[in-house]
C-alpha cells in the first residue's frame, strides 16, 4: 500500500517538476512579502517609539515642581504651565457635564425611543457627518455662535461648548454601541414586571451600559483635552498669566501653552515645549489607563 | 404574618397610584427631553453651514467670486490685496499627496499583516499600540515634525527649508496609519473565512490569498479609508500650522514653505485682524472651501462602502 502511493507521489513530482520549482519560488515570495508586512507594522512603532523617546530627553530636564507651578514667562528658565493646566481643567469642567448628557441623551432617543423613519435616519447620517467635519471648522463655529452671537467672549464656556460639540459624535456613537449591547432578556423581563419604557431605561439599560457610556466618554474627553485648532479659533489666548476665576474669564489651555513654545525661535523654548508635551501625554495615558480599566473591569458581567 | 403581608402589598398599591401622576408624566416628558438632545447635532450641523454660508457672503460682497476661484495669488496682507484660493488649495492638495504617499503603502500593509498573517496575541498587542499612535496629539506631531523630522531630512536634503511641505507631509501620513490599517483591517476581517479555505485548498500561498482573494474582495472598505484617509489629512491643522510655514504658492516645491488652508485660517486668527474686515471674513471663505472638500470626501468614502460592498 505504502510503496504504491510513494510511486504515485513520484510520479506525480516528476511530470510537475515544473510547477514544483513554480511553488518553491511562489513560497518565497509568500516569505518576502511576510516580512514586509511586518516591517511596515514595525515602522510604525519605531516611530512612536522614536517620538516618545525624543520627547522624553528633551522636556525631562525642564520638568520639575515650578514648571508645574509657574507662570509663562519670557525666559524659558521660568517658564511654567500652571495656568494652561488649570485653564485645561477648567474647560474639561464645562466639556464634560454637556457633552455627556447631549451625547447619551442622544443616544437614549435613537436606541430606546427613534421611530425608524426617515427623520431618525437623517439624524444618524449627520452624527457620522459630523465625525468627519475638521475641528478648525468646530472652531469657526464656536468663534461665530457662541463667542460673537451670544456674546459668551473668549471664555471658558465658549471653548468648553465647543469642545463638547466636537466630540458630541464619537460619545453619541460609543454610548450607542453600549446600549445596543445590553441584552434584550434584561429589558423584557423589566417590561414584564410592569416596569414602563423610562422606568426599564432608566433603571436596567442604563446601569448596565454605563461602562461602556463612561469609557467613550473617557476616550472622547482625552480626544478634547489634546485638540488645539478650535480653541486657536475662539481666541484661547496664548500668553496668560493668571487662572480663570469664573466662566466667562478668558483662559489658555495645556496644547496652546505648547503651540506658543514650539513657534518661537529660541531653541530653549522647544525643551520647555518638551516638558508641556509629557505633562500632557501623562494626562492622556492616566485617562486612558482608567477608560482601559472601567472596559476590562466590567466587561465580564454581562 | 399572612394580615402583615397583605397590608404590605396594599400599601404598595397604594404608593403605585399616588406615584402613577408623576410616573406618567416622566413617561410623556422623558421622550421629548432627549429628542432635544438629538437635535442639538442636527443644529450644530445647521450652525455650520449656516455660519460659513452668512460670512462667506460677507467676503464676496468684498471681492469677487471669480477672483476668489480664478486668481493664482494670495496676497491678503498686501497693499493691493489679492483673494486667489488656489496657492491654497495647491498647499493642501500637495500635504495630504505626500501623506497618502506615507499612509496608503504602510496603512495597507499593517493591516494585511494584521488580519492574514499575525496571531491573535500579536494582534491583542499591536492594535493597542496602533490607538496610542493615533491618540497623540497633533500638536505633539507638530512639535515632532518641526523639530525632529525636518532636521533629519535636512541632514539628506540640503536645500531644505525650516519651513516645507515635506516634512508636515510625512508627519500627517504618520498620524493617519492607524485610521488606514484599523479601517483596512476591519474591512478584510469581514471576508469570509470560506473563502480563504477555499483559495488554500487550492494551493494558494498566504500572500496570495492575502492579495488575490481578500483584497479584491475588502476592496470598497479598503478604498473608502483611503478616501477618509485623505479628508483627514485635508483638515488637519497643527502640524501644518507648525512645520509647514505660511508662504501661500502654487509652487510644488516640496522642499520650501507652503500655506494650507488650514494654517492660514490659524494665521489669520493669531494675527490683529479686525472683527468685520475683509481679512477676517476671508477665513470663513477659506473654510466654506475646507469643509466642501472634506464633506465631498466623506460622502464618496460613504457611497463606495455602501455601493460597491460585496455581501457575502
Amino acid at each position: 500500500m505504502r510503496a504504491v502511493g510513494d510511486e504515485t507521489a513520484t510520479g506525480y513530482t516528476q511530470g510537475k517538476g515544473k510547477n514544483a520549482a513554480n511553488i518553491s519560488s511562489r513560497e518565497i515570495k509568500s516569505k518576502l512579502f511576510k516580512g514586509l508586512f511586518i516591517g511596515a507594522t514595525g515602522f510604525s512603532l519605531i516611530v512612536l517609539l522614536v517620538l516618545l523617546i525624543r520627547i522624553f530627553t528633551q522636556g525631562i530636564g525642564f520638568l520639575s515642581w515650578d514648571f508645574l507651578t509657574s507662570f509663562p514667562s519670557r525666559r524659558p528658565a521660568d517658564a511654567g504651565i500652571y495656568s494652561a493646566f488649570i485653564g485645561t481643567i477648567w474647560m474639561m469642567a464645562v466639556t464634560a457635564p454637556v457633552s455627556f448628557v447631549l451625547g447619551v441623551g442622544t443616544a437614549i432617543y435613537l436606541e430606546e425611543y427613534a421611530p425608524k423613519n426617515r427623520f431618525t435616519g437623517l439624524i444618524q447620517m449627520n452624527i457620522s457627518n459630523l465625525a468627519g467635519v475638521p475641528s478648525i471648522v468646530f472652531g469657526l463655529l464656536g468663534l461665530t455662535i457662541f463667542v460673537r452671537e451670544l456674546s459668551l467672549g473668549r471664555s471658558v464656556l465658549a471653548g468648553g461648548f465647543t469642545m463638547a460639540l466636537l466630540i458630541l459624535p464619537i460619545i453619541v456613537v460609543a454610548s450607542q454601541e453600549a446600549i445596543r449591547s445590553v441584552p434584550a432578556e434584561l429589558k423584557e423581563a423589566s417590561y414584564g414586571m410592569g416596569a414602563t419604557k423610562w422606568q426599564t431605561t432608566y433603571r436596567i439599560v442604563l446601569p448596565a451600559a454605563l461602562p461602556g457610556i463612561l469609557t467613550g466618554n473617557i476616550l472622547a474627553l482625552s480626544r478634547a483635552i489634546g485638540e488645539t485648532a478650535p480653541l486657536i479659533m475662539i481666541g484661547a489666548l496664548t500668553y496668560v498669566a493668571f487662572l480663570p476665576e469664573h466662566l466667562l474669564s478668558q483662559f489658555t489651555v495645556m496644547p496652546i501653552q505648547i503651540f506658543n513654545w514650539t513657534s518661537r525661535p529660541q531653541e530653549e523654548f522647544h525643551f520647555v515645549a518638551a516638558s508641556g508635551i509629557i505633562l500632557l501625554l501623562v494626562m492622556l495615558l492616566v485617562m486612558n489607563s482608567i477608560a482601559v480599566w472601567i472596559r476590562n473591569k466590567f466587561q465580564k458581567r454581562l | 404574618m399572612n394580615n402583615r403581608s397583605n397590608h404590605s402589598i396594599s400599601k404598595m398599591i397604594e404608593e403605585k397610584a399616588s406615584n402613577r401622576g408623576m410616573t406618567k408624566f416622566a413617561e410623556g416628558l422623558m421622550p421629548k427631553v432627549f429628542l432635544t438632545c438629538a437635535l442639538i447635532s442636527i443644529l450644530t450641523t445647521v450652525g455650520i453651514v449656516l455660519t460659513l454660508i452668512f460670512e462667506t457672503f460677507s467676503f464676496f460682497q468684498e471681492v469677487q467670486v471669480a477672483e476668489f476661484i480664478t486668481s493664482s495669488d494670495w496676497y491678503p496682507l498686501h497693499g493691493d490685496p489679492s483673494y486667489g484660493i488656489r496657492p491654497l488649495i495647491t498647499g493642501t492638495l500637495m500635504i495630504a499627496a505626500i501623506a497618502m504617499l506615507i499612509a496608503i503603502p504602510i496603512g495597507l500593509a499593517s493591516a494585511i499583516f494584521l488580519s492574514e498573517y499575525a496571531s491573535d496575541k500579536t494582534r491583542r498587542m499591536v492594535k493597542p499600540i496602533l490607538e496610542v499612535l493615533a491618540g497623540i496629539p497633533t500638536i505633539v506631531y507638530g512639535f515632532f515634525a518641526l523639530t525632529f523630522v525636518t532636521p533629519l531630512l535636512q541632514n539628506i536634503i540640503p536645500g531644505l527649508s525650516i519651513y516645507n511641505a515635506l516634512s508636515p507631509g510625512i508627519v500627517v501620513g504618520i498620524m493617519i496609519i492607524p485610521m488606514v490599517a484599523s479601517l483596512s483591517e476591519d474591512a478584510m476581517s469581514a471576508v469570509p473565512q470560506s473563502m480563504r479555505e477555499g483559495a488554500f485548498a487550492l494551493g494558494s500561498t498566504r500572500f496570495e490569498v492575502a492579495v488575490k482573494v481578500v483584497l479584491p474582495a475588502a476592496l470598497s472598505g479598503i478604498i473608502a479609508s483611503f478616501v477618509l484617509a485623505v479628508s483627514r489629512a485635508i483638515g488637519e491643522t497643527m502640524i501644518v500650522t507648525v512645520a509647514g510655514g505660511s508662504n501661500p504658492t502654487t509652487s510644488m516645491d516640496v522642499t520650501s514653505a507652503v500655506q494650507t488652508m488650514t494654517a492660514y485660517i490659524v494665521q489669520v486668527t493669531l494675527g490683529d485682524a479686525g472683527y468685520g474686515t475683509t481679512e477676517y471674513y476671508s477665513i470663513y471663505a477659506v473654510g466654506m472651501t475646507l469643509f466642501i472638500f472634506t464633506l465631498v470626501m466623506n460622502v464618496i468614502a460613504h457611497i463606495i462602502s455602501k455601493r460597491f460592498r460585496e455581501v457575502y
